[in-house]
């Protein structure tokens, strides 16, 4: 899967997380991530969101996460959910989601 | 010359009694009080028309001891405006001595950056501010004091004010103040009246100068040396924000809940009880359901002490608590129980928590509730820095009541956000494991394995008693195992338990 638009998932609220989806020019997958929590558990969050973008499929857009200390359930979803939306995905594979 | 026959009499008595001390002649009626030659400096003297003639009049220096209260919480004008204005007259190296420092004093960053602040004794600090200061703003590392070991450090002579500048809501031209009449009312005065007493130079600032003789005097004239008159001093509306908050969050309301059933079944929920509600949103939320509680036990309490709630004010106006011992007025309803009920007592933070003064309330208090960033599986509580290492947070009276109570209960949630509360080990130690009986989270209640009795009525009651250790596996389940912080060697914090003890220290933190 490819973003090809602008996407967002989430909100900024304490415990929850903002992903925004954008297409790059060259056609690669690039992840920012900024978090409140990043001392404690940047190498488990990064974990989590290449986990989901690799289950989708993704190989290209840019991925900026701003987490607000979000547990790894609500990561993942917010990933999905605007990974789903940039690509203009309408079908969706349920077991890729688990 | 009358002066010369006693000149004569004394050096005469000298020889007669050389263990006599050093006695001086009669020199005119007004010689130790000449203000009271003129009907202007013997009325007026105390009065400044700014606050660069009262700190011109105090007498101090580069390098002294400037004292400030916060009554006023997030809502203080006083400590921003005095070091703003000493900064802009030139003051160099001076060690700011707040009872507590909160949001509102982040402007204090500059003027530690331009050395006009070197050093720091507070009870805690937040913000901007705390987090310069964890990064290794200041030389000397600040000292972190419970309220109660803030008047000890007093008492010993470590810690000695030069000058205490000192907001009240109301005063006359005498320095008679206090903190519950006024327009701008900020309840009990309990902390400002140890600098008073241990200030060598105290001077109020006042927005509302009234008649002669103003009371109740919870500052007395005798101590005052000097009154002026400002704009703001505080914004009471403030108060109740930040740490003192009421809360409708559910989740703090459920622990609240929790909290109060423990107290219930404590074996401490007896006629006569004594209740203390530290700050945090779930701690002074506790008080909402204990009403009920008194009720179907027909019970009442004989105090409560601390911070003081209009919820505890609430209780105490429908008669559930005979006495309320005030240090703090969290919020208006407090500070206007102060003012109307002569069973609501305003204290001194040496009468409140001073493990040296002769008599503290906390030794009398059977029931305090608590809250904590972290708790760890030997009961330990930081309540200064979060789990990042940045200090956010205050010593309060924490370690003060939790030593002296017979139940400490500390109240937190098991996680916040994405942050485990339980912890193997605190980041930083402020009350020890040994002063906490009962840990209460949302996910469970853990009771302290040095008291199985409590242990026992609790799970006799049903309530959901749990291992800290359990607690400790659901909040990582939940978060995953955080990674351990890094700190360098250097030491920005030096936290003191309430006997003066240092207890832990906070080192810098690694970026």
């Amino acid at each position: 899967m490819k973003v090809i638009k602008e996407a967002i998932a989430g909100t900024l609220e304490s415990s929850d997380v903002l992903v925004k989806v954008a297409p790059t020019e060259k056609g690669t997958r690039e992840v920012v991530l900024r978090s409140e929590v990043i001392k404690q558990f940047g190498e488990q969050i990064k974990q989590v969101v290449t986990d989901a973008l690799d289950k989708l499929s993704v190989s290209a857009g840019s991925i900026v996460i701003e987490d607000k200390g979000a547990l790894d359930c609500v990561i993942r979803a917010r990933v999905q959910a605007a990974v789903l939306r940039g690509c203009s995905s309408e079908e969706l594979d349920w077991r890729r989601l688990s | 010359m009358k002066n010369d026959v006693m000149t004569t009499a004394i050096e005469r008595l000298a020889t007669q009694d050389s263990s006599l001390p050093k006695l001086q002649p009669f020199a005119g009626a007004n010689a130790e009080t000449p203000y009271l030659a003129a009907a202007g400096t013997k009325l007026h003297r105390k009065l400044c028309g700014s606050l660069e003639e009262a700190i011109r009049r105090s007498g101090l220096k580069d390098g002294m001891t400037i004292s400030f209260h916060h009554a006023f919480r997030e809502g203080d004008k006083v400590v921003n405006k005095v070091v703003n204005t000493l900064a802009r007259l030139g003051f160099k190296n001076l060690t700011l001595a707040s009872s507590s420092l909160l949001n509102c004093h982040d402007p204090l960053v500059e003027h530690i950056k331009s050395d006009v602040i070197t050093q720091i004794y507070t009870s805690g600090m937040r913000g901007r501010l705390a987090e310069a200061v964890s990064n290794g703003l200041m030389k000397k590392p600040v000292q972190i004091h419970s309220h109660g070991g803030r008047v000890h450090l007093l008492q010993t002579g470590e810690l000695k004010i030069d000058v205490a500048f000192l907001g009240v809501s109301c005063c006359d031209e005498f320095g008679n103040a206090n903190g519950s009449r006024g327009k701008l009312n900020c309840g009990s005065l309990g902390y400002a009246k140890v600098d008073a007493e241990y200030a060598r130079q105290v001077v109020l600032l006042t927005e509302e100068l009234v008649g002669f003789p103003n009371y109740p005097a919870s500052i007395s004239q005798d101590r005052v040396d000097l009154v002026v008159k400002l704009d703001q001093v505080g914004d009471p509306s403030l108060i109740s924000v930040g740490a003192a908050r009421v809360t409708n969050n559910p989740r703090e309301l459920l622990i609240a809940r929790h909290a109060a059933d423990v107290i219930e079944h404590s074996g401490y929920f007896n006629d006569g009880f004594s209740i203390q509600t530290g700050s945090g949103a779930a701690a002074t939320a506790a008080t909402r359901f204990l009403e009920q509680r008194m009720n179907c036990k027909g019970i009442k309490a004989s105090f409560a002490l601390g911070g003081i709630t209009g919820g505890i004010a609430d209780l105490h106006s429908r008669g559930l608590i005979k006495a309320i011992v005030d240090v703090q007025s969290f919020d208006n309803d407090a500070a206007a129980s102060l003012r109307t009920s002569s069973a609501h007592i305003e204290i001194s933070a040496n009468e409140y928590a001073n493990p040296t003064s002769k008599a503290a309330y906390v030794d009398r208090v059977n029931v305090v509730i608590l809250s904590a960033l972290e708790v760890d599986l030997d009961f330990n509580v930081n309540v200064i820095t979060g789990s990042d290492g940045v200090m956010r947070g205050a010593s309060g009276g924490h370690c003060d009541v939790a030593a002296a109570a017979d139940l400490t209960i500390v109240v937190a949630p098991l996680v916040r956000s994405r942050i485990p509360t339980v912890v193997r080990h605190v980041t930083t130690l402020l009350t020890p494991g040994e002063s906490v009986g009962v840990l209460v989270t949302d996910h469970g209640i853990a009771v302290n394995p040095k008291r199985p009795e409590i242990e026992q009525r609790l799970r006799d009651a049903r309530l959901p008693v749990m291992t800290v250790e359990e607690l400790y596996r659901k909040a990582v389940a939940l978060t995953g195992e955080p990674e351990p912080l890094e700190f360098t060697d250097r030491i920005v914090g030096i936290v003191r338990y309430r006997d003066g003890s240092v207890i832990d220290v906070v080192r810098q933190v690694k970026n």
